[in-house]
């Protein structure tokens, strides 16, 4: 800012929505969707020649055309369970970042015992064996970083973010010392047992328990005392203190329960659909799991939409790039830019903007006054009477600011 | 001892890309911004020189040196700007959750870094089989010609490309702005405490925005010297693997410091590949490479309980900041 010129007003001021209504809140979202749906066929249409229609077409039939419809849901329920566990963390604002180790180990404690047990158990003693170890090893994943963060603060995001990546590496190391031919999968041949179809209907198992899980997370973290505690613990420690709770006992209760959903998520991929391990199973679902929990702002209910829009979004991309021949990674893409919108969309929701009017009018005053006093400018500056142009330029600035 | 030089030499070529990463995010955490999305950013910074060094490279016949280093870099550096502008946009500007802005980044990054690895070619109807920027990486990787006359010595210091050298060079000079001038100051001060910052009539925002771009420019160079130095300009999907994580555990072990972070770096490097020289059997390898994780869960551990101030990351690490909250 030059000496002598007044610093001028902003445009515009953001000031916070006391609060927001739920009918706001909704079409917001639906525009930020629209809008994100659009650039995405936008991006496809560039990336692939298609014509936008049978993009569109294309996306829907590959999540929810004939024969789809199954698999489409069992993945909703898989990302959904890992989404359910992460959230009564979120509620306490403890970032778990490691969903993806703890379902990992999960997975993991139910391929140890499928190994070790398959044929020296009958089969519900089996499934009941591995649904324990899930939890119990998924719950002690999960407990350490809050044992830490009770303690000492410990930073939570950094500890289970590393945790994952220990996860993966103790996969790798059962994988080389289950499986002697050295491959990096563990498959059904050697793990044996596994849940069986209900009804003859394969994942039918998982899609029910996962039903129930929402249903009963939802009461648990709505209704139950527990409930409450988390939800005061992440909105103060300090009030939480002063009520009478006791903030490290919520803290580490809390993780053991994320842990070992994330657990139970491990049991229903491993001993429900895949019957198979490697450190590839969960897929990223665990990081997705974060984004499904916080777009649906950490209400069960509503993570359901959310698990299914990004679910919708993965297969449908999925079909268009076997179509077309492209690479996998295209969904990723469309999932990113989804995100993008609906995470920048809450700013709209929870903010108001307040604009200038008068500073606008003013500035749009001095542009057209740029404008309009440029061709005499620009025909002294030819004529070398640089002094006088600038003259011109000062008096439109001393105008300017008696405008206003 | 005589594999100690090459495997010093390895070493360095794996911690090239964690140094860049580290240093970008050290800038980034130091301005209050916790970036998850470093590993896809670092994705983008290599598939975006991979793009530019692509164009030029099918585009003429022979190529010229230093038009060959100059586009690839100059094409990452504008494609880790504009994915890094996307997260500040979200998280600054629009004061969106950075755990969650940072892992949409990193889904979205690394997805674009696959997509286009895997299909750039399918994409511009190009009739090259595969990518693979031989001739670009060439200059990437040149090293100083009397490198192999001076035996050991010249393998450990000398043998590298250029890069290897600006990694060193930026995290020395990151070190120097934050701790020795007001700049670096005023970044420590907003990374802080926001508020006592903005109430100093600094401008917290644009200070945000600079640090996090610019960390996000230089995570992306990693990327770049992964793909045109490391991998000799072929591209391989999912090829960087989580060395982005890495490079954002090496910050913690670091302590937030950036010249820490160039030892750091060629220890986690030396990690990343100390099972090709222990003979330990192939069951242990993936115990070893659990090293660098656990190494950094016991340093932040140990950071945490001995709460020494000067040990600490910033205070308002992974908050938002927005005036009219207090």
């Amino acid at each position: 800012m030059k000496n002598g010129q007044k610093k001028k007003d902003a445009f515009f001021h953001i000031t916070k929505r006391a609060n927001p209504s739920l009918k706001r809140g909704i079409i917001v979202r639906a525009v930020a969707i629209l809008a994100a749906f659009l650039l995405s066929a936008l991006v496809t249409v560039l990336l692939t020649g298609d014509n936008p229609f049978s993009v569109l077409s294309t996306l829907f039939s590959g999540a929810f055309g004939k024969g789809r419809m199954l698999n489409t849901i069992h993945e909703l329920a898989i990302l959904l369970c890992i989404s359910l566990a992460v959230t009564p963390a979120f509620r306490m604002r403890f970032w778990n970042t490691g969903a993806e180790g703890q379902t990992l180990m999960g997975g993991l404690a139910t391929a140890v015992v499928m190994l070790l047990l398959h044929d020296k158990v009958p089969t519900f003693v089996l499934i009941l064996l591995m649904f324990l170890a899930a939890l119990l090893v998924g719950g002690i994943w999960g407990v350490i970083p809050a044992f830490f963060k009770a303690k000492w603060k410990t930073n939570e995001t950094l500890f289970t973010l590393m945790m994952n990546y220990i996860a993966i590496q103790a996969i790798e190391f059962f994988l080389k010392i289950a499986d002697k031919r050295g491959s990096n999968v563990v498959d059904s041949e050697m793990l044996g047992g596994g849940i069986p179809n209900l009804f003859g209907v394969p994942y039918l198992f998982n899609i029910i328990v996962v039903a129930l899980l929402t249903a009963a997370l939802y009461v648990y973290l709505q209704y139950s005392k527990h409930g409450y505690e988390i939800s005061v613990v992440g909105e103060s420690e300090n009030t939480a203190r002063y009520i009478g709770i006791n903030v490290n006992k919520v803290i580490i209760r809390t993780m053991i329960l994320s842990g070992m959903i994330c657990g139970l998520g491990g049991f229903l991929i491993v001993g429900g659909a895949s019957h198979s391990i490697d450190s590839n199973i969960v897929a990223g679902r665990g990081f997705t799991a974060i984004m499904v929990s916080w777009l649906g702002k950490f209400n069960p209910i509503m993570m359901i939409l959310t698990a299914l829009l990004i679910v919708f979004l993965g297969r449908g991309a999925d079909e268009i790039t076997t179509i077309f021949g492209l690479n996998k990674s295209f969904s990723d893409i469309l999932t990113g830019i989804i995100l993008f919108f609906i995470i920048g969309c809450e700013f709209f929701i929870r903010y108001e903007i307040h604009w200038n009017k008068e500073r606008i009018r003013e500035f749009f005053h001095d542009i057209g006054n740029f404008f309009v006093t440029l061709p005499e400018k620009v025909k002294l500056l030819f004529s070398g009477k640089k002094a006088e142009a600038e003259k011109i330029a000062d008096e439109e600035k001393q105008s300017g600011k008696e405008d206003a | 001892m005589s594999w100690l030089p090459f495997f010093i030499y390895s070493a360095v070529c794996q911690g090239t890309p964690l140094l860049f990463g580290a240093t970008g995010e050290i800038l980034t955490e130091k301005s209050g911004n916790l970036n998850l999305g470093i590993p896809g950013i670092m994705y983008v910074g290599a598939i975006s020189g991979v793009i530019g060094g692509f164009f030029y490279q099918t585009s003429v016949k022979t190529v010229n040196p230093v038009l060959a280093i100059l586009i690839p870099t100059l094409s990452c550096l504008l494609g880790s700007f504009l994915v890094t502008l996307i997260y500040c946009f979200l998280t600054i500007s629009l004061r969106a959750n950075q755990n969650v802005t940072g892992l949409a980044i990193t889904t979205f990054g690394v997805g674009l870094g696959n997509f286009f690895g895997g299909s750039l070619i399918k994409v511009v109807k190009s009739e090259v089989p595969y990518i693979a920027l031989t001739k670009i990486s060439k200059y990437f990787k040149q090293s100083l010609p009397f490198a192999k006359n001076l035996g050991w010595f010249g393998q450990i210091f000398f043998s590298y490309g250029f890069m290897v050298y600006l990694a060193i060079a930026i995290a020395l000079i990151a070190g120097f702005v934050l701790k020795k001038t007001r700049i670096g100051l005023h970044l420590r001060a907003v990374g802080e405490s926001p508020a006592t910052a903005d109430a100093a009539g600094i401008n917290v925002s644009r200070y945000k925005y600079c640090a996090t771009l610019l960390g996000g420019m230089i995570a992306g160079l990693g990327g770049l010297y992964f793909v045109m130095d490391y991998s000799s300009g072929i591209w391989a999907n999912n090829g960087f693997g989580d060395r982005g994580w890495l490079a954002i555990a090496i910050v913690i072990f670091a302590v937030w410091k950036p010249h820490l972070s160039i030892p750091a770096s060629y220890l986690f490097g030396g990690l990343y590949i100390l099972f090709n020289y222990i003979n330990v059997g192939t069951a242990m390898i993936p115990i070893l490479k659990m090293l660098p994780y656990i190494v950094t869960i016991v340093v932040l551990i140990l950071i945490s309980v001995r709460k020494k101030r000067e040990n600490q990351g910033p205070a308002s690490l992974g908050q938002s900041y927005f005036r009219e909250d207090r």
